[in-house]
């Protein structure tokens, strides 16, 4: 194991705390830079999925995992991004216009949302971001002059330097990447900054921080306009990779798979995001999977053990109907959610320092390193 | 005036549900600041065993409804046991994912078992209707307004006269303090959940001739008992039923007077409003914290 001492504040917020760092992610992004040549388009177009995910996980990770404020209502930044992009493709904007001005526009609109939300705590605020969410989908249906309504937008090809770059190609692909890059990097030395300090001191106590000379407020409505900018940039691209965007694309079960994304990932890094997103993105083609095969191998299974042919038919004809009901993926996601929250919740990425602490200190490990404690909260009312 | 009236009517009927749904939220709130997301499912889940109870098994009316209220009470428990109480005492965002999860799961499973399709349960209200001059009211309506009044009765001498009520009041203000006083708290909990899924099996079985039953009813009434619930003033039993007939005449008159689509928002338009200026609700105390 490497022991690492930290003799100044400067080692403490290092954006690589060694060098070991560096060779793995420089590995990790020499692979990711000849993946679209070497992988099958079907995994490369999830791999831009994963990426467009992942940075609204970051958005929402820098809201929810560091400022402390939960939102349910991110699907309608991804929708504001979405079709501020639509809407000035119709009058040939250029691509690097309308980007930055996708992702400014939904921040400034995070920033109108977190100007009501400072009043506002917890369960409240869920709500009135859902509310928000609610109100967005809506106009997006309404407001047929700009939207087309519930006919949906169709989403021209790309054109950056002269080249139409199409949604399936590796030009689209290396675009997302750096998008995503850039965001992890520019959030990392968001948190190194005093701004990041503040959001986190926020969410760790706010009457702390007030008294420490933290402007709540302030840093408040800028974490809702950082989270929503980020998420509005991920809203141009997802636009484009899916060509076409409809209201009901942006609905409440969008915002509670961004949450998912961090939960199941791990909300306090952006470790967290991407594996959320790799979670999120592969669950689909992992239940088509199911679909195709768990029945075999379930009967494989019980064949192999003595059951005649007869029976193994029937277990066969029962596991398939189950697999291909209808509401298997909403009852695995429960589950999932279910069992992250009471067994997991620092997510994935928590699960591997933990794995990693055990392989560091081997003998020494003990269990209850990672114990929760049981807490009693005092009413959060009075906070 | 007369269709302002018949408006009124079916929106304050229409907002007995949402109440009765917030009751739960607010139950179990009180008793233990958890936000359960999954109200509404277990709403749509009670109509479903009362559905099965009534219109599959052929049972009586009030004895499929007491077997349903009963089956949910106890299914109350168990959510309260496997989902809640492992994580109880921990951040709110955590119980809040948690039953987010659990409500998936629910309307998952029943659309699995049950299928998607709309399912009716006969009433003995069903079809009658009462005419004051040129006013009609329809039965059911005005049983669900009545079922609400009696519940929200019930519901209010429990929490304030009996003991087990003050128990449970205490638990909700600090429950380590409770723990010390000598209150079961984990079983009070347990009866908390267990009443509030009590209570969404009515309003599930009031609902039924209303709307139809089918396995997303849940999320989209359990959506709309928020605003009902916020309204009100998380916490305070009057004022979810109040903050429910308000979002239900609301949606009702904005159906019935605005262009189409305000229907559908303006009970959260009338939400934000609330929160930006009187976040405690209506009928919250607004507390200070104590450093």
């Amino acid at each position: 194991m490497r022991f690492m001492f930290k003799t100044d504040y400067e080692d403490d917020i290092k954006l690589f705390p060694h060098s070991g760092y560096i060779v793995t992610y420089g590995v990790l992004l020499a692979f990711l830079l000849i993946a679209p040549f070497v992988l099958s388009s079907y995994i490369v177009s999830q791999l831009v999925f994963v990426f467009i995910y992942a940075t609204v996980g970051v958005g929402l990770m820098i809201l929810t995992g560091f400022t402390g404020q939960a939102s349910l209502g991110h699907a309608a930044f991804l929708a504001i991004g979405a079709y501020s992009a639509a809407y000035l493709q119709q009058f040939n904007v250029p691509f690097p216009v309308y980007f930055l001005v996708g992702g400014l526009l939904t921040g400034v609109v995070g920033a109108m949302v977190g100007f009501p939300a400072l009043r506002l705590q917890g369960i409240y605020l869920v709500i009135a971001t859902i509310s928000f969410a609610f109100i967005v989908e809506e106009i997006l249906a309404r407001w047929e002059s700009v939207t087309h309504g519930n006919e949906g937008m169709r989403v021209k090809a790309l054109q950056l330097l002269g080249t139409t770059v199409s949604r399936d190609s590796p030009s689209f692909y290396f675009l997302c990447l750096a998008v995503l890059f850039l965001t992890i990097l520019g959030t990392l030395n968001l948190l190194r900054s005093p701004t990041g300090r503040a959001f986190v001191a926020i969410r760790d106590s706010e009457t702390a921080a007030r008294s420490m000379g933290v402007n709540v407020s302030l840093y408040k409505v800028k974490s809702f306009a950082i989270s929503a900018a980020i998420t509005g940039f991920a809203g141009v691209l997802f636009a484009h990779k899916l060509s076409f965007i409809s209201p009901e694309m942006f609905t409440l079960q969008l915002s509670i798979e961004f949450i998912i994304v961090i939960l199941i990932g791990g909300a306090f890094s952006p470790h967290g995001a991407v594996l959320g997103a790799i979670f999120i993105v592969m669950i689909d083609p992992f239940l088509t999977y199911l679909k195709d095969d768990l029945p075999g191998i379930i009967a494989g299974i019980f064949a192999t053990f003595g059951a005649d042919s007869v029976t193994a038919s029937k277990i066969y004809s029962n596991v398939a109907a189950i697999a291909s009901a209808n509401g298997l993926k909403g009852a695995i996601y429960g589950v999932i959610i279910v069992l992250f929250v009471l067994f997991e919740p620092l997510g994935l990425y928590g699960r591997w320092l933990k794995i990693k602490l055990f392989f560091q200190l081997f003998p020494l490990y003990k269990r209850a390193t990672f114990k929760r404690q049981k807490i009693y909260v005092k009413s959060e009312r009075n906070r | 005036m007369l269709d302002f009236v018949q408006q009124l009517v079916s929106g304050i009927a229409l907002g007995c549900v949402y109440g009765l749904i917030a009751l739960g939220f607010v139950l179990v709130y009180k008793a233990t600041e958890v936000v359960n997301f999954a109200q509404g499912d277990l709403m749509m889940l009670g109509g479903f065993f009362a559905f099965t109870f009534i219109g599959m098994l052929g049972l009586n009316y009030w004895l499929g409804f007491a077997g349903a209220v009963a089956a949910m009470a106890l299914f109350g428990m168990l959510a309260e046991r496997v989902v809640v109480r492992p994580i109880l005492g921990y951040p709110q965002f955590s119980i809040i994912m948690a039953t987010i999860g659990l409500g998936y799961f629910l309307r998952s499973v029943v659309g699995m078992i049950w299928g998607t399709d709309d399912f009716k349960i006969e009433t003995p209200f069903s079809d009658g209707v009462l005419r004051i001059g040129s006013l009609v009211l329809a039965y059911d309506k005005l049983s669900v307004i009545a079922a609400t009044i009696i519940l929200c009765a019930l519901l209010y001498l429990f929490f304030n006269r009996t003991t087990l009520g003050t128990a449970m009041r205490a638990s909700s203000e600090n429950m380590l303090a409770a723990y010390y006083m000598g209150i079961p708290v984990k079983r009070v909990v347990s009866i908390v959940w267990a009443i509030s899924a009590a209570v969404a099996t009515a309003a599930g079985v009031l609902l039924a001739p209303i709307t139809f039953i089918h396995s997303n009813v849940g999320l989209v009434l359990g959506l709309k008992a928020f605003p009902a619930a916020v309204l009100g003033g998380f916490g305070s039993i009057p004022g979810a039923v109040v903050g429910g007939v308000l979002i239900g005449v609301i949606e009702s008159m904005a159906g019935f007077y605005l262009p189409q689509g305000w229907k559908d928002v303006a009970p959260y338009i009338v939400l934000l409003a609330v929160l930006l200026l009187k976040p405690e609700g209506l009928f919250g105390v607004h507390m200070r914290k104590k450093v």
